[in-house]
């Protein structure tokens, strides 16, 4: 609110702003002009494989950088219709949905511990998930394949949600203990006088209480197995359980010719995880923020 | 770890618990109770707690380890290593100047990515800070980048920067003609291509991350620098910009350890073998193109451990030296500790 009376008061020495009832404010031309510029370059480039996937090959031949005209649909819906589009969109899903589930449920029992029990090797255990943010995919990858083909997982889906789940849980610990922790010990005290035992406490209270830091970790777990590319690359060679990052590059090279749908192809892989985010963005940034502060 | 009987006392089980009540310490008449209680307490933490550390270790550490063995030998991944070469893969390694080629450009890409993206991100947050008229669309659209997978910026990147893409064309039109490069093939350019890429996609994470950093910090500091005069830039240099200085050394470190893994969008875009003579080749490509491609597993097992050592000793020093001010750091840090 004062950083708003800090704008207003900005606002009023210039004599240029004005106060709206909501009290933001209309910023100056040079803010909105970086501002427009900023966001032009964000997303032009997706604009240009959205539109793009609207245009013929011919029209892209001729003039690479310019408007559908027509705009022909033809490219979206024969990437709609096609089978490997949506096997490859169901394999990512089920991914995706596994990852996701399985990181926090696992993420949020282990948090609860760290959180909430004393006992000797709490420390222990919250460095340990700690320190695996120092194990990034990229360095494991080869063992990790090595482990995967051993277990006979690969060309299995669960040959990438396992090690997923693995790699997202550091991340998830980390956002969702300090979550736990903040909910107050007398309403864990309440509870238990009421009869509700620790793990009774966990399921009424706890889960409802640290939604906001569910939603986050859920989301950057769902959004990083959607577009997970690595992993799927050593573990998957199976065409027919392709997630839709190695389905974008299987596609782009049997098409290499067919600019226009490898475009098509590109854009509808990308919607699930925007819609996602643009849903949930505000939660993100919280928990984002609240990880960073520590 | 000692704990004090009130602790434990408070801290068991919640029928135990319920039963103590009013009286906090218990009496040595508890004290079968308090086994019994003990051992649930046992029972629960290794329950909640053993199905995330054994998929962690199974997935994570044990892997890492196991690159450490593989590492020491000539194996083509069947069956079990008898190959023993001690320390030749190592050799091998720092004496191939593909590798060292490829370190470089690593080093590069660290140095450059902080220095294209830090202050940008910040100018951009302070802009963002302002209460201006659609801020909250502004922030999801900077983020797009972000969530979109590599795989689509590669593919989308690529086709754009073709000899004859649209960003060619786009130069033409407007009477730059003169600037039409090959963006990705020409080793002059190439690595500044990929840098520009990295930063697109990366930025808006900076920016969120700032503008949170931003958003935290006292209203009360700002209305006393505004009461005492001061203007816009004076309380952005004087108070956001020390205040904000964990939150910048929190982001340079996860750009730092990114920049060292970089591997999907190289690969994407210049493929398996055009990233070592356009010069973007990094240390991950080539850790897939000399062991997984080829089929050389204790080699490629060597390469990842040298990756993992020189991102565990630069994130170690960073942590002893920059981090340590703001948190304990994250290998050291206790559970739910705030900084003080």
């Amino acid at each position: 609110m004062s950083q708003a009376a800090l704008t207003a008061r900005t606002a009023t020495r210039r004599g240029k702003r004005h106060a709206n009832a909501s009290g933001a404010t209309w910023g100056s031309p040079t803010t909105y002009l970086l501002a427009t510029v900023l966001i032009a370059v964000c997303i032009a480039p997706v604009l240009y494989i959205i539109i793009g996937g609207f245009r013929t090959n011919a029209q892209i031949t001729i003039d690479a950088s310019g408007w559908p005209k027509p705009w022909v649909i033809g490219n979206y819906t024969q990437v709609l219709s096609s089978p490997v589009f949506w096997q490859e969109f169901g394999n990512s899903l089920i991914s995706a949905v596994s990852t996701t589930v399985g990181a926090v449920g696992l993420a949020l029992m282990v948090s609860f511990v760290i959180a909430r029990y004393k006992f000797a090797g709490r420390n222990a255990m919250y460095s340990l998930f700690a320190a695996g943010l120092m194990f990034p995919l990229t360095v494991a990858i080869t063992p990790l394949y090595l482990l995967i083909k051993n277990l006979g997982l690969t060309n299995n889906l669960l040959g990438i949600i396992l090690p997923q789940i693995a790699f997202a849980l550091p991340v998830t610990v980390i956002i969702l203990v300090p979550f736990l922790a903040a909910i107050p010990k007398e309403l864990e005290e309440a509870a238990a006088i009421d009869g509700a035992s620790r793990l009774g406490f966990f399921f009424r209270m706890v889960l409802p209480l640290s939604l906001p830091g569910v939603i986050t970790t859920g989301i950057l777990a769902f959004v990083g197995a959607w577009n997970g590319y690595m992993l799927p690359l050593f573990i998957l060679n199976d065409s027919a359980q392709y997630t839709l990052p190695l389905g974008v590059q299987a596609f782009s090279s049997e098409h290499s010719v067919n600019t226009a749908a490898v475009l098509a192809f590109t854009s509808l892989s990308m919607i699930p995880a925007l819609l996602f985010f643009s849903i949930f963005e505000r939660r993100i940034v919280g928990g984002l923020s609240g990880a960073v502060k520590g | 770890m000692s704990e004090s009987a009130e602790a434990l006392a408070t801290r068991s089980s919640g029928s135990q618990a319920a039963r103590d009540g009013a009286h906090r310490a218990p009496s040595r008449a508890d004290r079968p109770g308090r086994a019994r209680a003990d051992l649930r307490q046992r029972l629960e933490i290794v329950l909640l707690s053993g199905p995330a550390i054994i998929v962690f270790l199974t997935f994570v550490i044990f892997p890492v380890f196991m690159a450490a063995y593989y590492g020491f030998f000539k194996w083509k991944g069947f069956g079990v290593p008898t190959n023993f070469v001690g320390l030749q893969n190592y050799i091998t390694i720092f004496t191939d100047q593909n590798f060292l080629d490829a370190l470089k450009h690593n080093a590069f890409i660290v140095v450059v990515s902080l220095v294209m993206q830090g202050p940008a991100a910040i100018a951009f947050a302070l802009l963002l800070n302002q209460n201006i008229r659609g801020r909250s669309l502004i922030r999801v659209l900077i983020f797009v980048p972000y969530v979109i997978s590599e795989v689509i910026v590669g593919t989308g990147w690529g086709l754009m920067l073709q000899y004859q893409g649209a960003v060619n064309d786009l130069l033409t039109k407007i009477g730059l003609g003169a600037f039409k490069v090959d963006w990705i093939a020409d080793p002059n350019i190439a690595i500044w291509t990929l840098m520009v890429i990295i930063s697109w996609k990366y930025i808006g994470f900076a920016v969120i991350l700032m503008l949170a950093g931003i958003q935290s910090i006292p209203d009360e500091l700002y209305e006393a620098a505004a009461i005492d005069g001061a203007s816009y830039w004076q309380i952005q240099r004087w108070i956001t910009l020390p205040l904000l200085g964990p939150t910048i050394r929190v982001w340079a470190f996860l750009s730092v350890i990114g920049s060292m893994q970089l591997f999907d969008l190289v690969y994407i875009i210049w493929g398996q073998y055009v990233s070592s003579t356009a010069g973007t080749s990094t240390m991950a490509t080539y850790m897939v193109r000399e062991g997984r491609l080829t089929g050389n597993y204790g080699y490629g097992n060597a390469v990842a451990v040298v990756i993992f050592v020189i991102s565990l000793v630069i994130a170690l020093t960073y942590q002893r030296f920059v981090l340590r001010r703001d948190t304990e750091g994250a290998l050291t840090g206790e559970p739910g500790r705030k900084q003080k």
